[in-house]
């Protein structure tokens, strides 16, 4: 592989430090370059003052995008995995808060309209421990990881991996986004769960509630960026990649990958599923359309425009991607997936470390000049 | 109801769409072999077959239009496997993971220019009478169109294993299956051996999109119905071999069918899936390993 030194490649963003800088358009630019995150992170922080309502909740779902892209960064990026099955976890995130949520909204033994239309007189037994706000947070955060860390465990642990796991973890999402389809009475069908009120008491129309929720996703994605930059820079992160440049090389040096890939791998379905809790939150739906074979794989074209061994950049690639979407998809729905399509086939083949790439060749450049 | 009497019609029912998932995965398999990647544009190639087989029909009506439309089928993409292999697949070598991608975005803008071209809803290709109708067996009736799909798959599959153990190019695809070093360094153009098992894979895959189209409606996605099950396929059958891909897709075609007895379809699909999981737990290498003592595989 050809990649360059990851060490250097996780800590893009911030310039790598160690060489000294001489030419003087190099040293122009380094504070500029350190100043970048934090101003970023002001106008995050302030957004709810700088934007509409209705801007500031696609920014909001859009951040809980970027905590799931994250994770993707881990896992493609640095373990080498490629999954093609994440809006399965994403998914599982967002119907396990869409449940408590739906439950919340009820009458005392009233059962969801849904379920009435589809002929059903009871809840179904798993939906009722999800009344308990605590069973649904930990569920929101522990299903996710646990269907991960299973899945790919029996997957690696039989040394199956790369395209094989691809294609496998895509066969996940598409069997899960057809159980959701099929099983309307239980899951809401093609609609999903939709029109929540309240969450743990809290009305989710108050401007209050919606600033406070945009807050905490931000918090969130602030923390988890951090948390995976340190994790990156231990012993466990040298041993993610050391199991994506030569899996065998490390057999032989006496460590199992296995464990570390599945880690890894159920470390970025519990941030897939916190994405989705949040996103079910901000957007008000979760829906097999959002889970589904087609989501799964966009959600690598955000990691992979960002660049996929760089936080930063696959944040940022999220909240590209997801404005394009958002203003070509409105008036252009047929457009934006020929823009998908090419932005595939041009990001992989033209620049496949995608924006923090070619933002760490022109300050190399620079530097050399 | 008489439980052999839903049984038997099921089985065969399966043989058809192990068929279909044979036809779909013998390509992605037989390149999987040769290059280690996967062109999730494939199914495409399946949809782009089925239009190719309407406006064959549009042009040359009658009863035996359908014959014709299958080499016209076979070749039309054939050449577009040519066009994807020198402009994506060779630029990608030695990155797999990312070559999926890349063709990932190429199925999704195949899609949309279908979508634009013939419509969302899709195109009929109308049987000719010779295969409208059915064949009863005894108590069991089989529609012709399904037994046309099982005996063109056995014929291709004929062909293929001609093709690999009689022929100089299938020397060449053997060999550079086995090691493509050595195979180089003896003077075989590995590029064109690639090219050509590209070509036919998708050749072949052209062919199952006709067979589909009798079937039902060709509509722009209808690759994607039988381009995941192909994937498992190709999964479960081993590195390159056509008797495992084979025994892969009578597996999973049956196991589907099957499956669809006793359950509905969501739950056969997520079924099919944990077979497939669970035979890697027994056999990691797939139905049949090609021997080999690179570490690396």
């Amino acid at each position: 592989m050809s990649d360059p030194d990851p060490m250097i490649l996780s800590a893009a963003g911030a310039a790598p430090g160690a060489a000294p800088l001489t030419a003087p358009l190099a040293a122009r630019l380094a504070p500029v370059g350190k100043a970048l995150p934090w101003l970023a992170l002001g106008l995050a922080v302030a957004a709810p003052w700088l934007l509409s309502a209705y801007d500031l909740n696609l920014l909001a779902r859009f951040m809980a995008m970027a905590i799931l892209a994250l994770g993707i960064v881990l896992i493609w990026g640095h373990g080498g995995i490629l999954s093609l099955g994440h809006g399965v976890f994403f998914g599982l995130g967002g119907y396990a808060l869409a449940i408590h949520m739906k439950l919340a909204d009820l009458p005392q033994g009233e059962i969801p309209d849904f379920m009435q239309w589809s002929g059903r007189t009871a809840l179904p037994w798993w939906w009722e421990p999800f009344s308990s706000p605590m069973f649904t947070l930990l569920a929101v955060l522990v299903l996710p990881a646990l269907v991960a860390g299973l899945f790919c465990w029996a997957v690696f642990h039989r040394r199956v991996g790369g395209t094989y796991f691809a294609l496998i973890s895509q066969a996940l999402a598409l069997a899960f986004a057809t159980l959701l389809v099929s099983q309307q009475d239980v899951t809401g069908g093609f609609n999903g769960l939709t029109q929540f009120s309240s969450l743990f008491g809290f009305g989710l129309t108050r401007p209050s509630v919606v600033q406070g929720l945009y807050w905490v996703t931000l918090a969130i994605v602030v923390a988890a960026y951090l948390g995976l930059r340190l994790l990156l820079a231990s012993r466990f992160g040298m041993l993610l990649r050391a199991a994506r440049d030569g899996e065998n090389r490390l057999r032989f040096l006496g460590y199992s990958p296995t464990p570390v890939k599945v880690a890894a791998f159920a470390l970025s379905a519990l941030l897939a599923g916190m994405a989705g809790a949040l996103f079910t939150l901000h957007a008000g739906v979760i829906s097999p359309a959002l889970v589904g074979v087609i989501p799964s794989i966009e959600m690598i074209v955000w990691v992979a425009i960002g660049g996929r061994y760089s936080f930063a950049g696959a944040i940022l690639g999220t909240l590209l991607i997801n404005i394009a979407r958002d203003s070509i998809s409105s008036a252009f729905p047929e457009l934006w997936l020929y823009v998908m399509g090419a932005l595939f086939i041009l990001v992989v083949t033209l620049m496949p470390d995608g924006l923090a790439g070619a933002a760490r060749n022109l300050i190399e450049r620079a530097r050399a000049r | 109801m008489d439980s052999v009497a839903l049984f038997l019609p099921q089985l065969f029912n399966g043989l058809s769409v192990a068929s279909l998932y044979l036809l779909a995965a013998v390509g992605l398999a037989l390149s999987f072999g040769l290059m280690r990647v996967i062109n999730m544009a494939h199914g495409e190639m399946l949809m782009l077959g089925g239009y190719l087989a309407w406006l064959t029909l549009m042009v040359v009506p009658g009863a035996f239009g359908i014959l014709l439309a299958l080499p016209v089928a076979f070749l039309g993409t054939a050449a577009i496997g040519a066009l994807v292999h020198m402009g994506l697949i060779r630029r990608l070598a030695d990155r797999p993971l990312d070559t999926l991608l890349a063709t990932w975005g190429l199925s999704l803008i195949l899609q949309q220019a279908a979508r634009d071209l013939f419509g969302a809803i899709g195109v009929e290709v109308r049987a000719p009478d010779w295969l409208a109708g059915s064949i009863s067996l005894g108590d069991v009736v089989i529609p012709s169109a399904r037994l046309m799909i099982i005996v063109m798959t056995l014929l291709v599959l004929g062909g293929i294993a001609l093709m690999l153990n009689r022929s100089r190019i299938g020397l060449d695809i053997r060999a550079v299956n086995q090691d493509r070093m050595m195979a180089s360094a003896t003077g075989i153009n590995v590029r064109k051996v690639e090219l050509t098992v590209f070509c036919a894979g998708a050749g072949v895959a052209g062919l199952a999109g006709v067979l589909l189209a009798l079937l039902g409606p060709v509509t722009p996605n209808a690759g994607q119905v039988y381009i995941v099950p192909a994937f498992l396929v190709v999964v479960m059958g081993g590195l390159g071999s056509l008797t495992g891909t084979s025994m892969a897709a009578l597996i999973l075609g049956l196991f589907s069918a099957l499956a669809q007895i006793f359950f509905d379809v969501s739950i056969a699909q997520m079924l099919m899936l944990v077979l497939v999981i669970l035979f890697l737990q027994i056999r990691p290498q797939g139905v049949v390993a090609v021997r080999s003592r690179a570490l690396d595989v």
